[in-house]
C-alpha cells in the first residue's frame, strides 16, 4: 500500500468528502441544464440563500458532533429579531439596544435547553421540542399583545439602524456581483469554528462527549459546560440570522421560523455528521448548506414546475446523501482489506 | 398445467375487464372534469416575452392553483412564458424575486404578504429596469415600492362586507377561524368581520397544516361555547372542515367563508355553508400577467400607479351560486 493511496482514502474517509463530491455533481447538473444558473450573479443569490442556513448549519453541527439536537433553533431566530425589533420601537431606544437585549435572550434561551437538558437527562429532541412550540406560542402571543398585529412595526427610520444594517444585512461588491454580507460571515464562522473544532482543547471536548458521554466525564471533560454552551451557540448564532432578517426585512412576521430547525439539521446530516453524535466536521455542514441552497434556486432557474419542487429537492438530496455514504463507505472498507 | 394456469389468467382479464366496464360511472369523475373543459384560447402573435409570478402560496394551495390559473391563460393568451414560484417565507419570497432579476425576464408579478420586507428585492428589480406589479396582499404599500399597477382586494373591507352580511342575517356571535397564525391578511379579515358585526366576534387559531387538529380544534371550541352561531372560516378547506366539527359538536351554528373551491361550491349548493366572499383569484393571476403584457407592448397599465384594481369582494351564496357553479369546477373560480 503506497502512502498516496493512503492519503486518498483518507481524504474520501472524511465527513464532509461525499457531500463535496455531491455538491460539484448537483453544480455541473444545474450548470449544464439551466443557463441563467451559470452566471455569477446567480451564484450570489444561491450563496445568499446558502448563507442564513448555513450560518446556523455550522452550531447545529457543532451541537449534533456533541450528541445534541436543537429543535427549538427555526423559532429561536424569529424570537431574536422580534425581541430586538419590539425593544427598541417601544421603548423608542437606538436600535443596538435592542440588538443586544436580543443577544441576552437568545443566549438563554440556549442555556435554558442545555440545563434543562443536564439536569433532567431527558434526550434534547423532547426538551428542544418543548422550547420549539414554547417559542412558538410566545411569538405570536408576546407580539399580539406588545403591537396589536402580528408583525412588529418597521424600525428602518430609527437610530442605529443603519449603522446595524451594515453589519448584519449589507452587500458588497466583487467585481461588479453584490456579495451579501452574510455569505462573508459565514464563511468567517466556519474558519474560526474548524480552528476550534481541530486546534483546541474545547473542540476535542466536543467529540468526547458526543462519542462516550461517560467516559468523557471519566477523564475529566467538563461534559455540562460543554453541552450547556453548544446550546448557548446555537443561541448565538440564532441572535445572528434573526438580527439579519430583521435588517434586511425591516418587519418580522411572527409566525416565522418553524420547520427551519430540519433545514438546519439536514445541512449538518447531508455535509456528514452523524445523527448519533461523536463525529463530523465543519467543512461538512457548509457544504450541506450549499447544496441546499443550490437545489433550491437551481430549480428555480431550471424553470422546472413548481410543483415538483419539493420532489426535486427531496430526491436531489436524498441523491447527494447516498453518494455520501458510498463514498464513505468505499473509502472504509477498502482500508480493511 | 400451464396452459390452465394461462386460461385461467385470460378469464380474470376478461371478468376484470367486463366488469370495470360494466361498472363505468355515468356521472362525475375525470370523464366529467374532461366535459367541462373548455376549448384551447386563441394565442397574441407578439413576440415571446417571459414573466414571473412569484407568491407566497404555500405549495398544493387550492386559491393560488387558481391564481396560477388564471395567469397560465393570461401568458398563454399573450404568447408569453410564465415561470411560477412561491415560497410562504418572506426570505424565501425575496430570493425567488432575486432568482427571477438574475434570469432577466420582461415583468414580475408579486403577491405582498410582507412589502417592507420585499421592498429591497423588489427596488432591485425596479433597478434592473424590469416591470413589477402587485397581487392579491399588498394593498396599502404597491405605492410606495414603485409598482405599476395592484390587483386584489382590500382584506379590511372584504371583512366589514362581511360583518354586515352577518348583521343582514341576524348572527350574534362569532368565531373567526384563522389557519396561519401571524398573516397579515387573515388578521385584517378577522379585524374587519369584528369592526363591522355588531355581534361578539372571537378569534380562534388553529393549525392550518393539520387539518385532523383544525378540526378537532373548532369541535372543542364550538363545544365550549355553545352560544357561537357562526363560524368564520378565511378559506375553504377550512370551511369544509368547520362542517364536519359543527356535526361532531352537535352545535347548530353555520359556517361562512372567505374564498371559493370546487367542493365549497357543492356545500354552498346542498346548503352546509352559508355564502362565501370571493375575491376572484383567477382574476388577480390573468389581470396582472396581462397588464405586464399591456405594458411590454403597449405601454398600458391600470390605476395610474395610484389606484388599485379591485378583484373583490363578490358574494357567493345560494342565490347566485348556479352561474358560478361550473366555473368553480374548471377550477378557475
Amino acid at each position: 500500500m503506497t502512502t498516496t493511496t493512503q492519503r486518498v482514502r483518507r481524504v474520501l474517509a472524511r465527513p464532509e468528502t461525499g457531500a463535496l463530491i455531491g455538491a460539484l455533481a448537483v453544480y455541473a447538473f444545474f450548470f449544464a441544464v439551466a443557463p441563467t444558473f451559470r452566471q455569477f450573479d446567480s451564484l450570489a443569490t444561491v450563496l445568499y440563500q446558502s448563507s442564513t442556513l448555513g450560518i446556523m448549519g455550522l452550531s447545529v453541527a457543532l451541537l449534533m458532533i456533541g450528541g445534541e439536537f436543537d429543535l427549538s433553533a427555526g423559532v429561536a431566530v424569529t424570537t431574536s429579531s422580534l425581541t430586538a425589533s419590539m425593544f427598541a420601537f417601544q421603548l423608542t431606544l437606538n436600535v443596538w439596544m435592542g440588538v443586544l437585549v436580543a443577544l441576552v435572550l437568545a443566549l438563554a434561551i440556549g442555556a435554558f435547553n442545555g440545563i434543562m437538558l443536564v439536569k433532567t437527562g431527558l434526550p434534547s429532541f423532547l426538551i428542544t421540542l418543548g422550547t420549539f412550540l414554547m417559542l412558538q406560542g410566545l411569538n405570536l402571543a408576546v407580539t399580539k399583545a406588545i403591537t396589536g398585529h402580528v408583525a412588529t412595526d418597521s424600525i428602518r427610520d430609527m437610530d442605529g439602524f443603519d449603522q446595524a444594517r451594515d453589519l448584519f444585512a449589507s452587500s458588497v461588491s466583487i467585481g461588479g456581483t453584490g456579495i451579501r454580507i452574510t455569505v462573508l460571515w459565514w464563511l468567517g464562522f466556519a474558519l474560526l469554528a474548524t480552528w476550534v473544532l481541530l486546534r483546541t482543547t474545547y473542540g476535542n471536548w466536543i467529540f468526547a462527549v458526543g462519542g462516550h458521554r461517560d467516559s468523557a466525564r471519566a477523564v475529566g471533560v467538563p461534559v455540562t459546560f460543554v453541552k450547556v454552551s453548544l446550546f448557548m451557540l446555537v443561541g448565538f448564532t440564532a441572535w445572528f440570522v434573526g438580527m439579519h432578517q430583521l435588517f434586511a426585512f425591516n418587519t418580522i412576521q411572527s409566525g416565522g421560523g418553524v420547520g427551519n430547525e430540519l433545514l438546519y439539521i439536514a445541512a449538518a446530516v447531508i455535509g456528514g455528521c452523524l445523527l448519533t453524535g461523536g463525529f463530523g466536521s465543519i467543512p461538512g455542514p457548509v457544504i450541506g448548506a450549499f447544496l441546499f441552497g443550490m437545489v433550491s434556486q437551481g430549480i428555480v432557474y431550471a424553470n422546472w414546475d413548481a410543483d415538483w419542487f419539493m420532489f426535486f429537492l427531496g430526491s436531489v438530496l436524498l441523491l447527494a446523501t447516498l453518494l455520501n455514504l458510498y463514498v464513505r463507505k468505499q473509502a472504509t472498507t477498502r482500508r480493511l482489506t | 398445467m400451464k396452459r390452465a394456469h394461462r386460461s385461467a389468467l385470460a378469464a380474470l382479464v376478461a371478468a376484470g375487464a367486463l366488469l370495470a366496464a360494466g361498472c363505468s360511472s355515468d356521472s362525475g369523475g375525470k370523464a366529467a372534469q374532461d366535459r367541462a373543459e373548455e376549448g384551447e384560447v386563441g394565442q397574441a402573435d407578439t413576440p415571446r416575452m417571459t414573466v414571473a409570478l412569484i407568491t407566497h402560496g404555500a405549495p398544493g394551495d387550492t386559491f393560488w392553483d387558481t391564481v396560477r390559473e388564471g395567469a397560465e391563460t393570461a401568458a398563454h393568451k399573450s404568447n408569453a412564458e410564465l415561470i411560477y414560484s412561491s415560497d410562504p417565507s418572506v426570505s424565501g419570497q425575496a430570493n425567488l424575486i432575486q432568482n427571477a432579476i438574475d434570469q432577466d425576464v420582461d415583468g414580475i408579478a408579486v403577491s405582498l404578504a410582507n412589502p417592507e420586507g420585499l421592498s429591497g428585492a423588489i427596488a432591485q428589480a425596479r433597478e434592473a429596469g424590469i416591470p413589477v406589479v402587485g397581487l392579491n396582499s399588498g394593498m396599502d404599500a404597491w405605492r410606495d415600492l414603485d409598482l405599476l399597477s395592484f390587483f386584489g382586494q382590500d382584506e379590511i373591507v372584504s371583512g366589514r362586507a362581511f360583518g354586515e352580511r352577518l348583521d343582514e342575517i341576524g348572527a350574534e356571535h362569532t368565531v373567526c377561524v384563522i389557519h396561519e397564525q401571524g398573516n397579515v391578511g387573515h388578521e385584517a379579515r378577522c379585524a374587519g368581520v369584528a369592526e363591522a358585526f355588531d355581534g361578539e366576534t372571537e378569534v380562534l387559531y388553529v393549525e392550518g397544516a393539520d387539518m385532523p387538529s383544525v378540526r378537532s380544534t373548532i369541535e372543542a371550541k364550538l363545544r365550549q361555547d355553545d352560544s357561537i352561531d357562526y363560524v368564520v372560516a378565511l378559506g375553504a378547506p377550512f370551511a369544509l372542515t368547520a362542517v364536519d366539527s359543527v356535526a361532531d359538536a352537535g352545535s347548530d351554528a353555520e359556517i361562512a367563508t372567505f374564498d371559493l373551491n370546487t367542493e365549497l361550491v357543492t356545500s354552498i349548493e346542498e346548503g352546509d355553508i352559508q355564502f362565501a366572499v370571493d375575491q376572484q383569484p383567477y382574476l388577480q393571476g390573468y389581470l396582472a400577467i396581462d397588464c405586464l403584457w399591456l405594458y411590454h407592448t403597449n405601454g398600458n397599465f391600470s390605476g395610474g400607479g395610484e389606484q388599485p384594481v379591485l378583484t373583490g369582494p363578490a358574494f357567493v351564496d345560494g342565490e347566485n351560486i348556479d352561474t358560478i357553479a361550473d366555473f368553480a369546477r374548471n377550477g378557475t373560480r
